[in-house]
């Protein structure tokens, strides 16, 4: 059997922005058998049905469509020779690096890797995870499901839709379906702050005069084979709807963006250890798992906001892949990044003692707070602080601390919101 | 499909509602040399009652002993386990638990227990908190006492209803769907029916329509039926929460009202429910906010901390009630057979319905067994369930078995062609669904919904635009972006 098993230095799961930028990190760092495993039949992830414009901005510095930035990462590692093996499904992935993948040209596979990157993105929370009740009539579509049939297949999922959630991709999808010619009735949004970003609330909803009802939730859907209406109520502070609010749309379409989760069911096979609060793997500054060799990056770490951090954390892991394969990456003594008020899931969850490079902590703010600072302490010393005019959980925030700052933490350290209304 | 409507033709034995006891019929009798038609509103097979249920074999302790519940449900029960190899759908027997809360309610606990015994239940016994503990260590920490039944078991209720048709059709059973009876009237040497398709006579039909067998039974009988469509509601949770309780587990109904059960699924998910509601209509398998707070409410009862956010869907389904609470099965008139009134435990009894049923049949109508009957069905092939070397070489004779179309189940594009070629095979979104899992799972066909529908256009030679989630309206997509563009809205 041992003759069937292939052998490569360092082997990405996942061939979207976060695998194709590991991949070429790793090339550049001098590995040469790498291989990305994508089960699409092209690479790019879900960038392939972004055509909307506005990504790459801090990275390139100048506004790309998804389809536009993910060529230039595949451009580039075609450039490298790397390996990318499409319509290739990975079935596990072991504790002991052992990968085992399927495709209809090569049936399965079996690869031993001296290196993983765990890089398969997130999927979209479905409507059971809601328990909203009602019909289960057709016309309920998650709004990236709804993005796939207009952008990629060039089909109508409706004409005249409301939307439940103001997460990127259903504002993203408002915007798109007005200008295919439906009619886009309104966006509801169960918390009294949108989890999108600012800007795709102005251009996607302000510009088409679409409303968004904040603290609003849908609570009835009607229709007995393909959906004829909802009915959306207000929710009082305990996200109950209040009696007497309620608000009926005619509509045949409900889209949903309630929220991404990171797929990370072949995580949890290898046995990785998984974060309750990011729902990805617990990783080290080198964006290595609990599993030495095993890193993960990107949306199936933690749910970005933008593209372009994603690539910026997995050229990390990339860096770091490389060098475990190597054999230039030991193990070393860590210490913890505790979540203090106000954050939520700050990622990296450790960082190695005397690590010499800087580190980016990122978290989601748990709740709306202007005028504030993020504050990081090591013990009661103040080791970074960052103002902002507003932490919201839709925006990730970010917090820099330079190598100088890294090789003096000596103990665990916290990441709390300070001040601020 | 084409439409069977032949004025000259007269079926020996026409079924209406291809439902699991509908199939299973079809399924009974065609091991007779007769020519036997199955009429379906719907566009599928187990499209009512029989898609959403427990997908539990009630062992049969809980029927009213002297009922004809009691009986088929006892005889349903013990020929599960060979049905699901013959037949080959997912079966398991698992057990049951009917637990106590309080001491008080020992009395009703022994009661079950006799009434148990007295059915003929096997293996029947009544065990105490220590042992419970030990079964299901996530029981309440106010469980007292349960009954247990070794023979309880669950089963998936779409394998069972289509593993029942495609044997039937196997045999020579034809099914139409899409057709809906508007009337029945006597006719020379046997009935004829009328449907929005055209009008089928028949020798003996059999009124196997689920929440709608009232209505058909009226048809014909001035003893009129009414069947109360009381619905149950439901929470289906994923696959990780798999083993969280190995046996089905009941509350003991009390003075505090009818528990309800947290149960495993045979593929690993748990399903906590049902409420139990009495509505009007009779397609009314909407979810309502209370119904699913009350599953809610009371799931914690007797299992303690279920994980409900891995909730992955809620559905609710409708039982057939009828007043007198038993099986209303009988020549209702000459050569027109009832099987109405076919509530909880209808699934677990089914196998014996069948026989029952064919037993009237064959008392009104003289049948041949047939020789050429091939009793054994195989079902979709997993390939989950090869080795290796086996799967390399299937992909290598049928590269469809090498590409993943169902992330989450892990469902291939081999799998679902097999569906939707199979006799009666999957017409809709649901269909693939029912018969290989695809898009069950976590995302619930997010990612896959679209290539699934490819796939049916493909094999049915129509336009995406007509591809549906169930039948009828419910399509997909409303046309293709140039067309919305120039139709505006």
């Amino acid at each position: 059997m041992n003759d069937s098993v292939q052998m490569v230095d360092v082997l990405i799961v996942g061939g979207g922005p976060a695998g194709l930028a590991a991949a070429i990190a790793a090339r550049e760092a001098g590995i040469r058998n790498l291989v990305v495993i994508e089960r699409e039949h092209n690479p790019g992830g879900i960038l392939r049905q972004c055509i909307h414009n506005g990504f790459g901005l801090h990275r390139f510095k100048e506004e790309l469509t998804g389809p536009e930035y993910a060529q230039r990462d595949i451009d580039r590692a075609n450039e490298l020779g790397i390996e990318i093996r499409t319509d290739t499904f990975v079935l596990s992935v072991e504790e002991d690096h052992t990968v085992t993948c399927m495709s209809a040209e090569r049936g399965i596979e079996v690869i031993q890797a001296k290196s993983i990157v765990l890089a398969m993105g997130c999927r979209e929370r479905p409507r059971g995870a809601l328990g909203t009740p009602g019909s289960r009539c057709a016309g309920i579509y998650s709004a990236g499901t709804a993005q796939k049939y207009v952008n990629l297949m060039g089909y109508m999922p409706g004409k005249r839709v409301v939307i439940l959630g103001s997460g990127d991709i259903g504002l993203i999808m408002a915007r798109r379906m007005t200008l295919q010619g439906a009619k886009v009735l309104a966006c509801v949004e169960l918390m009294p702050f949108s989890s999108g970003l600012n800007r795709n609330i102005v251009q996607c909803l302000n510009d088409y005069n679409i409303p968004l009802y904040l603290s609003h939730t849908v609570i009835d859907i009607e229709g007995k084979e393909r959906l004829t209406g909802v009915t959306v109520a207000k929710v009082d502070a305990n996200r109950r709807p209040i009696p007497g609010t309620e608000i009926h749309f005619d509509c045949d379409t409900l889209l949903l963006s309630v929220g991404l989760i990171p797929e990370n069911e072949l995580t949890q096979g290898a046995g990785v250890k998984i974060s309750p609060l990011t729902s990805g793997a617990e990783v080290d500054d080198t964006l290595q798992t609990s599993i030495p060799g095993i890193f993960a990056c990107g949306n199936v770490l933690h749910v970005h906001d933008l593209v372009d951090n994603v690539s910026a954390e997995s050229q990390k892991a990339g860096r770091a892949a490389a060098a475990y394969a190597k054999g230039e990456l030991s193990a070393c003594e860590t210490v913890c990044v505790l979540d203090g008020k106000g954050v939520r899931g700050t990622v990296p969850q450790r960082i190695r003692k005397g690590a010499a490079e800087g580190v980016d902590l990122m978290f989601r703010p748990a709740g709306v707070v202007r005028n504030a600072a993020c504050v990081v302490r090591c013990g009661d010393r103040e080791i970074a602080r960052k103002k902002a005019m507003i932490f919201t959980p839709g925006e990730m925030a970010t917090v820099k601390l330079s190598a100088d700052v890294v090789v003096s933490i000596d103990g665990d350290i916290t990441v709390s919101i300070e001040g601020g209304e | 499909m084409n439409c069977l409507v032949n004025n000259n033709l007269c079926w020996d034995i026409l079924i209406i509602g291809a439902g699991v006891s509908g199939c299973s019929i079809a399924r009974e009798l065609s091991r007779k040399k007769a020519n036997i038609l199955v009429l379906e509103k719907e566009e599928d097979v187990c499209c009512g009652t029989s898609k959403a249920n427990s997908a539990i074999v009630h062992a049969g302790y809980d029927a009213k002993n002297g009922s004809l519940m009691a009986k088929l449900n006892v005889e349903g029960s013990r020929l599960m386990k060979e049905l699901s190899k013959e037949l080959d759908f997912h079966y398991e027997q698992n057990g049951s638990l009917v637990v106590m809360l309080s001491e008080e309610e020992r009395p009703e606990l022994i009661k079950l227990y006799e009434n148990g015994v007295a059915n003929g239940v096997e293996g029947l016994r009544i065990v105490e908190r220590e042992e419970l503990k030990a079964m299901e260590p996530n029981i309440s920490d106010d469980a007292v006492a349960a009954l247990y039944a070794p023979t309880g078991a669950i089963v998936c209720p779409f394998g069972l209803t289509i593993a029942m048709a495609e044997n039937a059709a196997a045999n020579g059973a034809e099914f139409q769907f899409d057709t809906r009876v508007n009337g029945v009237e006597k006719d020379e040497g046997g009935w004829k029916v009328l449907t929005d398709k055209g009008c089928f006579r028949a020798k003996v039909v059999i009124n196997a329509a689920g929440v709608h067998a009232d209505e058909i039974h009226n048809m014909v009988s001035d003893d009129t039926m009414t069947i109360v469509p009381r619905r149950g509601d439901y929470f289906l949770l994923d696959r990780t929460t798999g083993g969280f309780v190995k046996n089905t587990v009941f509350r003991l109904p009390s003075k505090f009202g009818k528990g309800v059960l947290v149960a495993p699924t045979v593929h690993g998910n748990t399903i906590v429910g049902p409420t139990a509601i009495d509505i009007e209509d009779k397609e009314g398998t909407e979810t309502t906010q209370a119904g699913l707070d009350e599953v809610r409410a009371k799931s914690g009862l007797v299992v303690k901390n279920i994980p409900m956010r891995q909730a992955i869907t809620s559905f609710a389904g409708l039982r057939a009630h009828e007043a007198r609470h038993d099986f209303m099965i009988g020549e209702i008139a000459p050569g027109f057979v009832d099987c109405a009134a076919i509530e909880s435990p209808g699934l677990s009894s089914a196998p014996a319905i069948a026989k029952m049923v064919a037993g009237i049949v064959e008392g009104i109508l003289p049948l041949e067994n047939d020789p050429d009957f091939a009793a054994e069905r195989k079902g979709i092939l997993d390939p989950k369930t090869l080795s290796r070397e086996e799967r390399t070489e299937l992909i290598k004779n049928n590269p469809a078995y090498g590409t993943i179309v169902c992330r989450c189940e892990t469902i291939t594009e081999g799998e679902m062609l097999d569906a939707i070629r199979r006799k009666p095979g999957a017409r809709s979104l649901d269909g693939v669904k029912r018969r290989t899992r695809g898009g069950m799972g976590r995302c619930q066909g997010g990612f896959c919904s679209p290539r699934v529908a490819e796939l049916l256009a493909q094999e049915m030679g129509i336009p995406m635009t007509e591809v549906t989630k169930c039948g009828g309206e419910s399509r997909l997509l409303v046309g293709n972006i140039r067309e919305a563009m120039k139709e505006g809205c």
